[in-house]
């Protein structure tokens, strides 16, 4: 069974089609990318994945469970996690927390427990501090934990939006744009740390990018979106060797 | 990741003691006759300010949310503890353990109102938010100055319109007289008490912010849909943070009340001018600073008082030094002055902000 199969989704604002009968199917451990033109939807359709926005028609399925219609909230629980195409860390905390706040829903002790410092707080933090400095580590973050997350230099940031969403041990993971603003190292450097990520946390992955080296270079399959819509669908090669996706982004 | 928890653990250690080193000084020279009858009788006032700039700290700094309506939560602290010690004064109960459970009352009964007002309340954000937390306070405030409570063998009476029509037997007793309020509290609160429950209120607060539930409240100001998309139930921590805050002000409230044999509902002592003033605390001492704003508390309701030497310019004084702390704490000039004094002197700290402020120069270019 696909863990991830979205039938005839579509969302309208008013009068536009912003999502227009889109179909997607993924496969547990797929490096799966999602690209199209300034406009074409994407990030709409992780906003429809995510709960952000409720789809008008279509469903979403889960691992076969259906989750159209659920809040962000229970989605996350369900097991899909993301990033934000513009950052968005808790800027006041430290990097550490950033990722602490990812493990809430795993490690838990009551309010009271914290209040009090009762054994739980300590043991649960100990383990929570364990965990998060092992997700830090993946991501190269380890020395910074102590510093406010704001402080983080912007490629950094993007990695530990990364490792917070990883925290809430997701089986899907979105990413917005992961490479936007990074310069060609990083964009390598961020190669690597996904095909590791996948690789190490067995975790199916879904990205936008418009950075067609990286697309090429990691993606297994594409689907390509224009004007809300579906315009090619397959294996990377061959989608990006379509002549209507090259019309599509370069124009004739 | 050690070095983070020690420095926490440090910081909130500082400000116990700093607590405590107060509360040993002020003893000493009320022992020793040294202080001003104006000074001593304003000792429980300033616990009960300052256990209200935490309690308001929490909501502003923590939360993130603006209340303008703090006093109304220690109008009902006020009124439901003086009201039960009213209604267990002949019973016979030890007169500790009463105003115990007068306190305690105090805290639940604030606590409750606070989650359901927060119910409503927390929909919104920002600026509507502190409006209608303004609207609620006065409303606490007013309808505390149209109730009739009375007390005789039956039970417990209850109006809106006067004493008349409570229906009271005649051996009942009037306890809440409408805008007359609640009079002949025993005054319990003490000092010593008042240091305690700010210290217990302190360890509450700073103990909830370094916890699980503490982080997600934090996220969720920091970021609201980026703590969604983690799973924080954001309905949920937000709740809990305001009733919690709604409850240390109960906490206020039980102390003010058993401080003064006549409670009334007064603009002066509930209105908003209080709820401002409470905010002043905390923006002043620092938003998310509780060792600060209990500093703020401190200064900011000595001063008028000191300053009484200066008779009608007092109030000119006391705005001057405001603004001027103001500045001095929060104007990017000042702050800039301070780190390179902190720097000149070598006190510690100044380090690790610098090396994360140069990073974040040196990366602009990319981004």
């Amino acid at each position: 069974m696909a863990l991830l199969e979205v039938k005839n989704l579509s969302i309208s604002f008013g009068g536009l089609r912003a999502v227009d009968n889109f179909n997607m199917v993924i496969e547990e451990g797929q490096l799966y990318g999602l690209i199209g033109p300034n406009g074409a939807g994407k990030t709409t359709v992780f906003n429809l994945l995510t709960g952000v926005y409720k789809p008008t028609e279509g469903m979403i399925l889960l691992n076969g469970k259906n989750i159209t219609g659920k809040k962000t909230i229970e989605i996350n629980h369900e097991g899909i996690a993301r990033t934000f195409q513009n950052i968005r860390l808790f800027k006041e905390l430290s990097v550490l927390d950033n990722v602490k706040v990812g493990l809430h829903n795993h490690y838990q002790y009551n309010t009271l427990t914290g209040i009090f410092r009762l054994p739980g707080y300590f043991k649960t933090e100990k383990a929570m501090n364990e965990k998060a400095m092992e997700l830090l580590k993946v991501f190269d973050l380890d020395k910074e934990a102590d510093y406010l997350s704001s402080n983080l230099p912007y490629g950094k940031q993007r990695k530990l939006e990364i490792a917070r969403a990883l925290a809430t041990e997701p089986r899907l993971l979105l990413l917005d744009e992961p490479a936007a603003g990074m310069n060609p190292n990083e964009t390598k450097e961020l190669m690597e740390t996904i095909h590791f990520v996948r690789d190490e946390f067995k975790m199916t992955i879904l990205l936008i990018e418009h950075d067609m080296k990286l697309v090429s270079g990691i993606c297994e399959k594409l689907t390509v979106l224009n004007f809300g819509s579906v315009l090619a669908q397959g294996e990377t090669t061959s989608v990006l060797n379509n002549p209507e996706v090259i019309k599509a982004y370069l124009g004739e | 990741m050690k070095m983070k928890i020690n420095k926490t653990t440090k910081k909130n250690t500082i400000t116990y003691l700093m607590l405590l080193i107060a509360w040993i000084v002020v003893e000493v020279l009320l022992r020793g006759g040294h202080l001003s009858n104006l000074i001593s009788g304003m000792l429980v006032l300033l616990c009960v300010y300052s256990i209200m700039a935490v309690s308001l700290n929490l909501t502003v700094g923590i939360l993130g949310e603006l209340s303008l309506g703090h006093a109304g939560f220690m109008c009902i602290g006020a009124f439901s503890s003086a009201f039960f010690t009213q209604c267990f004064m002949n019973t016979g109960m030890n007169a500790g353990l009463r105003f115990f459970l007068a306190i305690i009352v105090g805290i639940v009964v604030a606590g409750l109102f606070g989650l359901l007002i927060g119910i409503p309340v927390l929909r919104l954000k920002g600026d509507y938010l502190a409006i209608v937390t303004l609207a609620f306070g006065e409303i606490i405030k007013n309808i505390c100055n149209v109730m009739y409570v009375g007390k005789d063998s039956n039970g417990i009476h209850f109006s809106m319109k006067d004493t008349a029509s409570l229906g009271l037997d005649v051996d009942g007793t009037v306890i809440i007289n409408g805008a007359q309020g609640i009079t002949r509290t025993p005054r319990q609160a003490t000092f010593t008490i008042g240091v305690i429950v700010l210290l217990i209120a302190l360890i509450i607060v700073l103990n909830l912010i370094n916890s699980r539930t503490g982080r997600a409240v934090m996220s969720i100001r920091d970021n609201r849909i980026a703590a969604e998309s983690v799973g924080i139930q954001v309905t949920k921590y937000k709740l809990l943070a305001f009733a919690i805050s709604a409850a240390i002000a109960g906490a206020a409230g039980a102390l003010y009340a058993h401080n003064t044999s006549a409670l009334m509902a007064t603009s002066a002592k509930f209105g908003y001018n209080m709820s401002i003033m409470f905010l002043v605390f905390v923006v002043l001492g620092g938003i998310g600073n509780m060792r600060g704003s209990i500093i703020a508390a401190v200064v900011l309701t000595v001063l008028p008082e000191v300053l009484r030497f200066a008779d009608n310019k007092r109030m000119l004084i006391y705005a001057i030094v405001l603004i001027v702390m103001m500045l001095w704490n929060w104007a990017p000039a000042a702050k800039e002055f301070r780190e390179r004094v902190k720097e000149r002197f070598g006190f510690d700290g100044s380090k690790a902000k610098k090396a994360g402020k140069e990073e974040k120069k040196n990366t602009k270019g990319v981004a």
